[in-house]
């Protein structure tokens, strides 16, 4: 397999991911705390309006701190430390979270610096994260769940020795609507493990409550489900030496890989990752998009539908058109969101499978996101092929 | 946490008697809410027939953007050049822009008439040189005109902001050309403006031609805009573009302000025949159609609480008081500040309707606390939408910008919305979260 990191700065037709602000918004919207996206204005509503599906009907404390003009060239950050105190004190949120933008970047802003400030002013712990909108999203939600991890996870915790027989308890990492959505795909993925008789302890952060979250050194094995989850996946290795398995339980035989993966690492102690898919010449077929969900997806070509030479594009950081129609120029096949169908060779004999994902094309085909996990998969592809 | 059963509302609401000024809250952080209806730069930008947008920002910042532009289905007409950390670290901007826009171009299946670049608050701060980037490209692409355009919101508050820069850059690329006296533009507008309207009526009866970006579908038409020797605007945000235009190709500006109050329409329309040597309509007459239309429409009402907000039309303070003044029950008006025409409803609701609620929108607090708040069976109808969400009600006059309607013909034709808006629920949630409504671009 390959997987090709792309760089170029400009797009003609297609589309981009969302940034690392969005991620740290995304990763801490459920946990109760309150998210200041440190800019001018802007990233708020591109943020609760593409990428956060949660925004209309739960409610969460995600705001803007409205930077301005003056601020920005003077560096002065004290009505900015006031304003977050104020609003903080008025709400009461678990911890504060401040994520930068490009202005704050160019200003030089010491994110730690700012928290700590936020911190001693208003008595609720507040973290700083040195996003500035120029990564992608998997960075600013791996950052974000690893400092929560970090903060406020019992440390005195531990896993416990698996009974005869028992099947080890996983945490769930790096699970955002940004790559999962909220069409089924999230309880698919506690249901594989559920099914397998595998307690999970915690999903971060969808669907668990803090309690859980914070009992998340009781997990024999974390299953890093995509690529914001490896940053926590270590933290937590730290914290309490858990061991995890990088991939997706995606199609039948691939999940039965992975299942068998978590059962290793649990008794191991050391970590694993799915077996990758083999790349050889001839046409192609490319998955485009996150990595571990797109490796994953490309492996279960291989495993269930026997397909030959499934390769991986993943241009989460800075899009580079010309490099993703290159990478497409000897594919058979994409499977990659609906705005990536410009990309396909010209010619019409590449056969484009629509995958949407809400990291890239935001809610447009929300509704169109099949549920991929387990044997979705295959029903999906199923569907798809007829 | 905080307490939802017993909540404070203080910072985030008002009481008109109480409020200072015509910016009743103080600001800190700010809250976004779910409605979505109000048209961005791009949509904007978009109704320039025949033109390409390129922004150049940092890949958080292009997010919005590039999907307003797929969500409008307009892929083909929008390019993006990613400012990475890099390109603030080199000082290579002004390449980046001119090598990014000339890669762009050279991939297009044919070359717009117009470009639009959007730069962003980093070329500001980062001091680019944005003469030198457009004398290269226009030098690279002579048959292409550049206009600049700017996506800097944090100067918002301190400059021209960019909803009003917008307005103004969507007439940057008239050239001048002979006038013809019987042609009139109406400019600023998101939304076409009602034929029935009140000046359009007598603009067209005294044999004008009426231009309206929102109606040219061709470059050519556009471009015939600059032989109108006189640009009508109401829009608030539309002043400096009318202002721009007058000093640029010497067309005349009338502002004419949408208003809700007869005698400021009534002074309007006088302007407008003053200019151009029109009759007036029978004003008594138009008054008292008015008036008929909200006598019948309130008693539909019956009393039933209503709700305004400030992006359903720029004098929610206004229309309240109209409401108020023909036995509506207005109970809140939504708006985080209001412009300085509303000063006078303003004096007039503190001293006649002391009791109304003044809501902030982008209150922390409103956040949290309405959709809790106003989860209750009651009936109310809602005129805009962020008023529509925070009162969780599906009685909505879906209405943006004051929906193109002016004068007493805009009134009477608002009140058949409200009456419609009463009588028929709506799916608020799916309604309120399109964005730029109504563009058909």
């Amino acid at each position: 397999m390959g997987v090709l990191l792309l760089m170029k700065q400009t797009c003609s037709i297609l589309s981009t991911y969302t940034a690392d602000v969005s991620g740290v918004c995304s990763a801490l919207y459920e946990m109760g705390g309150m998210t200041i996206m440190h800019d001018a204005s802007g990233c708020n509503s591109t943020y609760n309006t593409h990428d956060e599906p949660r925004w209309y009907d739960m409610p969460s404390m995600v705001f803007l701190s409205a930077l301005w003009e003056t601020e920005a060239m003077l560096g002065d950050e004290s009505r900015i430390i006031n304003d977050i105190s104020k609003a903080a004190l008025e709400l009461k949120p678990r911890f504060i979270a401040i994520a930068g933008t490009p202005i704050p970047m160019m200003m030089g802003t010491d994110f730690h610096g700012l928290a700590k400030d936020v911190e001693a002013k208003c008595g609720i712990p507040t973290f700083g994260f040195a996003t500035n909108g120029m990564h992608s999203y998997d960075q600013g939600a791996g950052m974000a769940m690893a400092a929560v991890a970090e903060r406020f996870c019992d440390k005195s915790l531990r896993s416990g020795k698996l009974a005869s027989g028992e099947k080890p308890s996983v945490n769930l990492l790096g699970v955002t609507p940004l790559d999962f959505s909220v069409t089924g795909n999230v309880e698919a993925l506690k249901n594989v493990f559920a099914d397998h008789g595998s307690r999970v302890q915690s999903c971060w952060a969808m669907g668990s409550s803090w309690e859980e979250l914070m009992g998340a050194g009781r997990a024999q094995v974390n299953v890093v489900c995509s690529s914001a989850g490896l940053a926590l996946a270590k933290a937590l290795k730290n914290l309490y030496g858990t061991p995890f398995v990088k991939g997706l339980p995606v199609g039948r035989k691939l999940t039965e890989e992975l299942l068998e993966l978590v059962e290793k690492a649990a008794a191991s102690g050391a970590d694993q990752e799915i077996s990758q898919p083999d790349a050889c010449g001839g046409k192609s077929v490319c998955v485009i998009g996150e990595s571990v969900c797109s490796a994953s997806i490309a492996r279960a070509l291989q495993l269930d539908l026997g397909v030959e030479n499934a390769q991986v594009v993943c241009p989460l950081d800075y899009p580079d058109e010309d490099a993703v129609f290159k990478a497409l120029e000897n594919a058979r096949a994409v499977i990659a969101d609906p705005l990536y169908k410009p990309a396909l060779p010209k010619g019409g004999s590449c056969k484009f499978i629509s995958l949407p994902h809400e990291g890239y094309s935001g809610r447009i085909y929300r509704k169109d996101i099949p549920v991929f996990i387990g044997e979705g998969f295959n029903n999906w592809l199923k569907k798809e092929m007829l | 946490m905080i307490d939802l059963r017993n909540p404070d509302w203080s910072g985030a609401c008002v009481k008109v008697k109480d409020a200072s000024s015509l910016t009743p809250y103080e600001y800190g952080v700010e809250y976004g809410s779910p409605a979505r209806g109000l048209w961005n730069i791009v949509h904007t930008g978009m109704l320039i027939p025949e033109s390409h947008q390129i922004f150049v920002c940092a890949q958080g910042c292009l997010r919005g953007v590039v999907l307003t532009a797929a969500e409008m289905g307009a892929m083909d007409r929008f390019s993006t050049v990613a400012v990475c950390e890099n390109n603030v670290l080199d000082g290579d901007m002004e390449s980046l822009i001119i090598d990014g826009v000339s890669d762009i171009l050279g991939k297009l299946p044919k070359l717009p008439k117009a470009v639009l670049i959007f730069t962003s608050c980093i070329h500001h701060f980062i001091g680019c040189d944005l003469d030198y980037v457009y004398a290269q490209l226009r030098g690279k692409f002579p048959d292409v005109e550049f206009s600049d355009c700017y996506m800097n919101p944090i100067m918002r508050k301190t400059r021209t902001a960019p909803d009003p820069k917008m307005r103004e850059q969507l007439y940057s690329f008239l050239k001048k050309r002979p006038f013809d006296k019987k042609s009139v533009n109406i400019i600023g507008n998101n939304y076409p403006t009602a034929e029935s309207g009140d000046f359009v009526k007598m603009l067209r009866a005294g044999g004008f031609d009426v231009k309206d970006i929102c109606s040219c579908s061709t470059w050519e038409e556009y471009q015939q805009m600059a032989a109108s020797c006189l640009n009508v605007t109401y829009h608030p945000a539309a002043v400096v573009a009318g202002k721009t235009l007058e000093q640029r190709l010497g067309q005349k500006h009338l502002h004419i302000p949408l208003s809700y109050d007869y005698d400021e329409i009534k002074a309007g329309l006088g302007k407008l025949a003053e200019a151009l040597e029109l009759e007036l309509p029978d004003l008594p007459k138009l008054e008292a159609r008015a008036e008929e239309e909200l006598a019948k429409t309130a008693e539909l009402l019956s009393g039933i609480p209503v709700a305004i907000d400030y992006t359903s039309t720029p004098r929610p303070l206004g229309l309240a008081k109209l409401l108020l003044t023909h036995g509506f029950n207005v109970v809140s008006v939504y708006g985080d500040t209001f412009i300085a025409e509303e000063q006078p409803a303003f004096d007039w609701l503190k001293a006649n309707a002391g009791e109304l609620d003044l809501f902030a929108t982008i209150h922390p607090k409103m956040g949290v606390l309405p959709r809790a708040i106003h989860a209750r069976p009651q009936k109310l109808l809602a005129i805009g939408q962020k008023a529509a969400y925070f009162t969780n009600t599906n009685y909505l006059v879906n209405m943006l910008e004051g929906g193109g309607l002016y004068g007493f013909d805009g009134i009477m034709r608002l009140c058949g919305l409200i009456r419609d808006g009463f009588l028929h629920e709506k799916d608020t949630k799916s309604i309120i979260q399109v964005k730029g409504w109504g563009c058909c671009c």
